[in-house]
């Protein structure tokens, strides 16, 4: 099942970085195959999401090392945002505060910032690595009575679940402030097109 | 007194099905208890009790208190039939009875097998609205759709049925209702394209009596075209499907997760049906019927007396789910069976109960903008229709447009936080959220199971006004206005109690019991308990000596949006933290607190 609910849905690798994947190993049929196994993310519900975020401190996952159709990535080809410098968020990150606030925030609170029963995730997005926090949405998670469910094969998360992650992670560095953001950047043809395939 | 109605209740019980609802009805009528959700069938949640006074209030305490061992947000209230307090929780929904004999003694613990899957298809929180009581059961509608009946003195299962389909979305919170041989029970699940339906089980065994969906053929909403009125009009042949595009209305909405009231002169049951799924308008032209709709039914067969359709074709989520007060009271001279319920979208109406004429529907919070008001002329085309304002209208802006400064927000100018009302004073007392709204719709697509949503939305408190979240307010429904108003920093999620004793009860979200003078609204008293309060406000006696009970432990819709606090988008910067946030005042708890006179 985790394979089907990740295959179609797609993990936004740049079609030009194909060297870089391979050395790390991060090709999406890996990731379905770490879901497959039903690897165990170590941490337990609350741990990670608590631990308080220093955005002076070294994150290896946040720095922009380019830019692929209006997207934005690190340097070991993981999502991350964009702050122009004229304050405006890229749009994944924009998209993402959209979709975080229909989908998520009935849990998590909003601006990721939890509620009295589900973790701080903004903090989760920086925490977690990429691809734990992808395992997490994809497939849920149980500790006890806290439950995360898993939205696998739900389009509205699947077809934006970098975008919801990049807003988190830039809300986790408190790079956007809470609330809409002001400043976006337009939408690429690449994103509109890759929507309009996952939507369907 | 007290002692010769407890024995005569224990022969009723005896008596087998016919008398059911006698006994529960000589339970409601004896202030002495507090044997339903709602206080009685009417809704008041009114007390004849009158030891604790206005002029002696201020002396209360607390008498007892007890953990129920959950940690989330506890809505409804304990009852209390004869000697023994029912305390319910939220999920797992475990049932204690407790002895008031011994000092709280635990007689029976009840604790239902859920599965967890259930929590996150739940909407905003894993709250429920409490037990009932009628034939010597206790009824509990549990997370998992699951109606299970237990025997009232050993907590034994004596039967149970399932409901709803929570892999599709279908869960519960509401509490249920005995009427007769039948006890009566709704669905939520509007967020994740549930269609409502509001289902009657033979209080016996358990067997489906009826089912009414909120939208649907005719036969699945059981209504008779020519004989089903809506504004004094007959509803017509496929009404529930011909205000809807396609196959929509299969996945329209329309849950009933709210109260309901039952007139047993007229046999009718009175409930409110929820928003349209999804919260994109776009996505379901027309005027999504019956979803927001105030309806009546037949308690026997629950054919449809008639509906009244409060917000056509919503654009805001403003579930008509709360609460419908029934009263009588007269107006011109004349006395009527009214029926008042205050909206979600901000409006206050008052019907005529028995055949749904629209008297009064007026604002209740000076804030509400989205509307100029409901055309009251029965000769318009627009009669009982809300005049939108097209500025704050999320569908004349359209998809992928942020529509900004919209009053009420979603949670509404109130929620399902039960209102009371004296018929001493003639006003009602209202519980109310002060928090406006931007609205975002886009397009999404239906997966059963998961959320059904579609529109992004912020909230922050009303601008241009004292800039609390809350108010507690008297409301004269005869006029549609406000009486006076008590300005809160949080929303008023708690259910409110009036007493004879010419003191009106309520809770805050900081964890406050507060008493106030039913006239003036004079604060009187106040209490902090150990978690913000959401539960509703009871009262009973034990030994001759009235108590007032309430349920602490935040959580709920406000435990999602006030938690971490409010922001205003429009403030710009500086703003930011400037609005409370509610985890600098309170924390998780689960809480019963009792306060009574000093002896």
């Amino acid at each position: 099942m985790p394979d089907r609910c990740v295959g179609p849905f797609s993990l936004m690798f740049p079609p030009n970085r194909k060297v870089r994947l391979m050395k790390r190993a991060a090709s999406p049929i890996f990731v379905a195959a770490i879901m497959a196994l039903g690897l165990p993310v170590a941490a337990s519900a609350q741990a990670w999401s608590d631990q308080a975020i220093d955005p002076a401190a070294d994150h290896p996952e946040v720095p922009v090392s380019y830019e692929d159709g209006g997207r934005y990535y690190t340097e070991d080809d993981i999502p991350t945002f964009n702050i122009g410098d004229d304050g405006a968020v890229d749009w994944l990150s924009f998209s993402g505060f959209r979709r975080y606030h229909s989908e998520c925030h009935v849990c998590h609170g909003p601006d990721g910032e939890g509620s009295t029963y589900a973790p701080k995730i903004k903090n989760s997005a920086v925490n977690l690595e990429y691809y734990d926090f992808v395992d997490v949405v994809v497939n849920g998670r149980k500790s006890g009575n806290s439950v995360m469910p898993h939205f696998g094969d739900n389009k509205n998360v699947m077809c934006y679940l970098d975008d919801i992650y990049v807003y988190l992670k830039a809300r986790g560095m408190e790079a956007i402030p809470r609330g809409r953001p002001a400043k976006k950047a337009g939408k690429s043809d690449l994103i509109a097109e890759t929507e309009n395939a996952c939507m369907g | 007194m007290k002692k010769l109605f407890a024995l005569t209740s224990g022969i009723a019980l005896c008596a087998g099905m016919a008398s059911a609802n006698d006994d529960l009805m000589g339970l409601i009528d004896d202030p002495n208890q507090w044997a339903i959700q709602t206080g009685d069938y009417k809704n008041q949640r009114y007390s004849k009790l009158d030891q604790i006074t206005k002029d002696n209030v201020g002396d209360l305490q607390v008498a007892w208190t007890m953990s129920t061992g959950v940690l989330r947000g506890h809505e409804g209230s304990p009852l209390v039939i004869g000697d023994t307090m029912y305390l319910h929780t939220p999920f797992p929904n475990i049932v204690y009875a407790l002895d008031l004999n011994a000092e709280g003694k635990i007689k029976w613990k009840y604790e239902p097998k859920q599965d967890p899957d259930v929590i996150p298809v739940m909407c905003c929180d894993t709250v429920n609205r409490g037990v009932a009581y009628a034939d010597g059961k206790i009824f509990l509608h549990q997370a998992d759709t699951t109606v299970v009946a237990l025997n009232a003195d050993t907590g034994a299962v004596e039967w149970s049925v399932v409901n709803g389909d929570p892999s599709k979305g279908e869960t519960n919170t509401a509490t249920v209702i005995p009427i007769k041989d039948k006890v009566i029970v709704g669905i939520s699940g509007g967020e994740f394209g549930v269609r409502g339906s509001v289902t009657a089980y033979n209080i016996a065994d358990g067997s489906l009596a009826w089912r009414a969906y909120s939208m649907g053929p005719d036969s699945d909403i059981l209504v008779d075209p020519e004989t089903t009125m809506h504004l004094g009009q007959p509803v017509g042949a496929d009404s529930g499907t011909n205000t809807w595009e396609g196959d929509q209305w299969m996945i329209g909405g329309g849950t009933t997760w709210g109260w309901y009231s039952y007139d047993p002169d007229l046999n009718l049951v009175y409930y409110g049906t929820g928003n349209p799924s999804t919260w994109n308008p776009a996505q379901r032209p027309g005027d999504n019927r019956w979803s927001m709709t105030i309806m009546a039914r037949d308690a026997d067969t629950g054919m449809a007396k008639w509906f009244y359709q409060m917000t056509p074709h919503d654009e805001w989520d403003f579930d008509g789910i709360n609460e419908m007060i029934l009263t009588e009271q007269t107006i011109d001279g004349t006395e009527r069976k009214l029926l008042t319920h205050f909206d979600r979208n901000g409006l206050g109406y008052t019907l005529d109960r028995e055949t749904g004429e629209l008297l009064v529907a007026e604002k209740f919070d000076p804030a509400v903008n989205w509307t100029t008001g409901v055309v009251m002329d029965k000769e318009s085309p627009e009669y009982g229709r809300p005049q939108v304002v097209a500025q704050y209208s999320t569908e004349q802006n359209g998809e992928d447009v942020n529509s900004t400064g919209i009053c009420p927000a979603a949670l509404g100018s109130k929620d399902q936080q039960p209102a009371a009302y004296s018929p001493q004073t003639e006003l009602f007392y209202v519980p109310t959220n002060h928090v406006c709204m931007d609205y975002e719709p886009f397009r999404v697509s239906y997966t059963a199971g998961q959320p059904y949503v579609g529109a992004t939305l912020a909230m922050y408190p009303a601008p241009d006004s004292h800039g609390g979240m809350g108010n507690f307010i008297a409301w004269d429904g005869k006029e549609g206005k406000i009486a006076w108003s008590i300005p809160e920093q949080f929303s008023v999620w708690s259910g409110a109690l009036a007493t004879a004793g010419d003191v009106v009860f309520y809770g805050t979200l900081e964890g406050y019991l507060k008493a106030v003078d039913a006239q003036t609204g004079d604060l009187l008293y106040k209490f902090k308990t150990p978690s913000g309060i959401i539960g509703n406000v009871m009262t009973y006696t034990h030994d001759d000596k009235q108590y007032v009970g309430i349920l602490s432990g935040v959580g709920g819709w406000a435990g999602i949006g006030l938690a971490a606090g409010l922001t205003n988008p429009n403030d710009g910067l500086g703003a930011v933290g400037g609005y409370a946030a509610l985890s600098d005042y309170t924390a998780l708890g689960g809480q019963l607190t009792v306060f009574s006179l000093p002896n």
